[in-house]
């Protein structure tokens, strides 16, 4: 009998599926070529725009072209990239410095790109980490990761690292509220004792160094996600929170029991103000701070202690709730400034809000009670108009500067388009599948460049051949220069994405660096010529200065290396032309490879466990004699009385 | 190895000349087969066309770039250029460039350049050019070497070079390095006679 059902259902779904294929069939064909046309990128010729997407999980920042799909690096962040050498190498190292230690990971997730009167400027691409909370800054001229400093008191960074249209500040959020300070007490008592406090960073206009301004103490809701003010509304910050029920359990039941959560309404030009003028209290709060210096080829952390920290209570008229339906995802600002969109995840609308109906529901104190003891702006006052989607579960809104919004729908796993103003919907389309944030590029700035747009996808299945249980995440990037939006490519993407920021290509290609300016190089182990090459001996650590130049390290032989020993190989790259990095691998290193782009200097550290002459080669196919490019390190006992000496080509030195 | 006889300065110029007209009819040549290949503008096919083309790399110039910022060197560009070998000099190498000098290539036999010119013959042009072109880096202190270690030179084309010394100067193949440059992708030695293969 069970048999017979399960064959009749077999049998059904068959002909559901070939009923489906044969529609796909005819959707694909002549419609599919233009389609190939529109991101097809002859060989030789560039993309038109730069994508940064976050590597979610890897804790990278990955690069990509559009309309291409094609990715063209991976920026380690947050994570030890063993490709090279990030994180293990002693210049890199600390940059995983935090206040918990040696952290070797990270969960890096929302991207955004420096901006100057509110359009991307192609400076640097900041992104932060939700796990031990930090932000990073990454050069867009030398792609690497410059800078990372970690946001003390808070947990779950995840509605960060949005910029304000000046890069005045980053912010950074608290997704999982917590006894601020830190304190050991029972978690069922969390309620008006835990707090979120939201922070902003300072960002120095030249270098652009961050520096934590303040934080506000706000209360223990989990604030998820962030936007600044544009244009008319700049000088302001929006923040979403869900668990506004303060549950400590099980909070999928339980977050979601309030009709409406809130958005927090910043007004950051007031707090600054109010710091600048003494205001806010020094509390606690312990933070690593590193540093990148390009010209030492190290980086470096400070332990910093302390920070300004705002009740936000204490400040009039600086921050405000307003009411949004069913624990909103997404916040999302358009391009004039005017419209605040709140993404209600478990709700079918998205909420807009009118910032003038905001200062005037301010104006006249129109509140409705407050959430300890902050305003609570009266919904019905703020509130523009609902974009009725039909759709199930709205993340994340995008702009196109066409007067169209694009709005993700994570359970009925579409993407919509509709229209600022009027609120009506004008197109959807599926994304697949359960699509989560979506980008345009410059989408979340004053100038949005409305060409495209590509959804980043949470679930993938069988969008690609499998490659058993565990898959990387898929991207679909569709046209939206017409009326209606066509989906034009899937590309995989790290997973996961879970956001990205994307620029025209123009304002950026011409100044990526091509090399580092060897003159420059100021590495206090850095041989800038083969004359310079040496190993010293102090105690039981010995620095090789070497160099490499197409095809041979300088020294190739060492001799006098002991068992036991601390051997630090400073490797000096002195190519002086574009892409000719060379590589250094160690029998039996514990760390990575290193990989030395021309005129950079890297280190890593080689304890040798036992006797023998053992081999170093180069790594990076360099050249047509890369295979050559060896040498040879022989290692004597501890008590041995072997010479430190070295050579390259039989000319010894000691 | 024989060097042949001088020749007349018109005859050299008419070989320039000469070389030129080659050199541009095969570029047109391959821009037109690229084309064929149908890309979407005449801008990707230029810069499909190989690493000798890219422009700013560095600061340093390569082997090729120095040769054509010499006015001793106008024929060993043209013959470059006619036998199509521009990305060989440009690549990472690292390789030693035997450059002669325009007045090297005047003491070529006419006849047998005439033969050479021939577009049957273009690839007989590219091995001597490639004879000319050692992998790795030899800057003199290496050359001086080779001597002192009775080591080989290889050159790409396939064949070994005697280097010596006679007081100061260097001698490869038997003639002497006037001068040497350090390039990007290698060294330059200047020479006073084309290298000719054996047979």
């Amino acid at each position: 009998m069970k048999t017979i059902q399960k064959l009749l259902l077999g049998l059904g779904a068959g002909l559901l599926l070939i009923g489906c294929g044969n529609n796909s069939k005819s959707d694909s064909g002549a419609m599919a070529s233009s389609n190939a046309e529109k991101v097809y990128v002859a060989p030789g010729e560039h993309d038109e725009f730069y994508a940064f997407l976050s590597g979610g999980y890897s804790g990278n920042l990955t690069v990509y072209g559009l309309p291409s799909g094609r990715m063209f690096k991976e920026i380690p962040v947050f994570s030890q990239f063993p490709t090279n050498g990030y994180g293990y190498s002693e210049e890199s190292k600390a940059m995983l410095n935090t206040s918990f230690g040696f952290v070797p990971w990270g969960d890096s997730h929302h991207p955004d790109i420096s901006q100057t009167n509110g359009k991307l400027d192609g400076r640097w691409v900041f992104i932060n980490e939700n796990n031990t909370p930090r932000i990073a800054r990454i050069s867009l001229e030398t792609f690497e990761t410059e800078e990372i400093i970690e946001i003390p008191n808070s947990a779950g960074n995840h509605a960060s690292s949005y910029v304000t249209e000046n890069t005045e500040y980053v912010v950074a959020g608290t997704r999982f509220a917590v006894p601020n300070p830190q304190k050991d007490m029972p978690i069922d008592e969390m309620k008006g004792e835990f707090k979120g406090p939201l922070t902003f960073i300072k960002v120095d206009q030249e270098h652009g160094h961050m520096e934590i301004d303040f934080q506000i103490n706000m209360p223990g809701f989990n604030y998820d996600l962030s936007h600044p003010g544009r244009d008319k509304s700049h000088g302001w910050f929006f923040f979403t929170s869900y668990n506004t029920e303060e549950a400590h359990s099980m909070q999928e039941v339980n977050a979601s029991q309030n009709d409406k959560d809130f958005i927090a309404a910043v007004n950051w030009m007031k707090i600054k103000e109010y710091v600048e003028n003494g205001g806010g209290t020094e509390v606690a709060g312990t933070y690593a701070h590193n540093i990148y210096d390009e010209s030492t080829m190290m980086a470096t952390t400070e332990m910093k202690e302390g920070v300004t920290s705002v009740d936000p209570r204490e400040v009039p008229g600086a921050v405000y709730y307003m009411p949004v339906p069913k624990s909103p995802h997404g916040i999302d600002v358009n391009p004039t400034g005017e419209y605040i969109i709140g993404n209600g995840k478990l709700s079918t609308q998205l909420s807009v809000y009118s910032f003038a109906k905001m200062q005037e529901a301010i104006k006249n104190k129109d509140f409705d009670g407050d959430a300890y003891g902050i305003p609570i702006l009266k919904y019905e006052s703020v509130l523009e108009g609902v974009v009725d989607s039909g759709g199930l579960g709205p993340l994340h809104t995008e702009f196109d500067g066409k007067g169209f919004g694009y709005t993700s729908f994570f359970i009925s796993s579409e993407v919509v388009k509709w229209k600022v103003g009027t609120w009506e919907v004008v197109d959807r389309q599926p994304s697949f599948y359960s699509v989560g944030h979506l980008t345009i590029p410059g989408g979340n700035s004053r100038e949005p460049f409305g060409k495209y747009m590509f959804s980043m996808n949470k679930i993938t299945k069988d969008r690609y051949l499998p490659t058993g249980p565990e898959l990387e995440h898929s991207a679909q990037l569709y046209d939206i220069s017409g009326d209606k939006m066509e989906l034009l490519l899937d590309f995989p993407t790290h997973g996961e994405p879970h956001y990205a920021a994307a620029i025209p290509a123009d304002l950026i290609k011409s100044k990526s660096k091509k090399y580092y300016d060897l003159e420059d190089n100021n590495h206090k182990y850095a041989a800038k010529s083969e004359s310079a090459t040496r190993v010293e001996r102090k105690g039981n650590e010995v620095h090789v200065y070497a160099t490499t130049v197409r095809s041979h390290f300088s020294p190739d032989n060492i001799e006098g290396v002991k068992v036991g020993d601390k051997v630090y190989f400073h490797i000096t790259n002195l190519e002086q032309d574009f892409d000719v990095p060379h590589g250094f691998a160690m029998i039996g290193a514990n760390t990575s490879e290193i990989l030395i782009m021309p005129g950079q200097t890297k280190t890593i550290i080689w304890e040798p466990k036992r006797e023998g002459v053992w081999p170093f080669y180069c790594t990076d196919f360099c050249s047509a004699l890369h295979q050559e490019m060896q040498g040879y390190v022989r290692v004597s006992a501890k008590n041995s009385d072997t010479k430190l000496r070295w050579s390259l080509d039989d000319e010894w030195k000691e | 190895m024989n060097i042949p006889f001088l020749l007349k300065s018109s005859a050299s110029i008419f070989l320039m000349l000469c070389l030129l007209g080659c050199n541009s009819s095969a570029k047109s040549e391959s821009v037109d087969k690229i084309t064929d290949a149908k890309t979407n503008s005449d801008e990707v096919s230029l810069s499909n066309k190989g690493q000798a083309f890219i422009e700013g790399d560095s600061d340093a110039v390569n082997a090729l770039k120095l040769a054509i910022n010499s006015p001793d060197h106008t024929t060993l560009v043209a013959a470059v250029q006619a036998a199509g070998v521009e990305n060989a000099l440009v690549n990472v190498g690292p390789l030693t460039v035997f450059a002669p000098t325009n007045a090297a290539f005047d003491k070529l036999d006419k006849a047998t350049l005439e033969d050479l010119l021939k577009p049957e013959n273009k690839s007989k042009l590219a091995s001597i050019l490639i004879h000319h072109v050692a992998p790795s880096n030899y800057p003199i202190k290496t050359l001086e070497k080779n001597i002192e270690k009775e080591r080989k030179l290889y050159m790409a084309g396939g064949q070994y070079l005697e280097v010596t010394k006679q007081g100061q100067d260097i001698y490869v193949g038997g003639t002497k390095i006037i001068a040497s440059v350090n390039v990007s992708n290698g060294w330059v030695h200047i020479i006073e006679d084309v290298l000719l293969p054996k047979n």
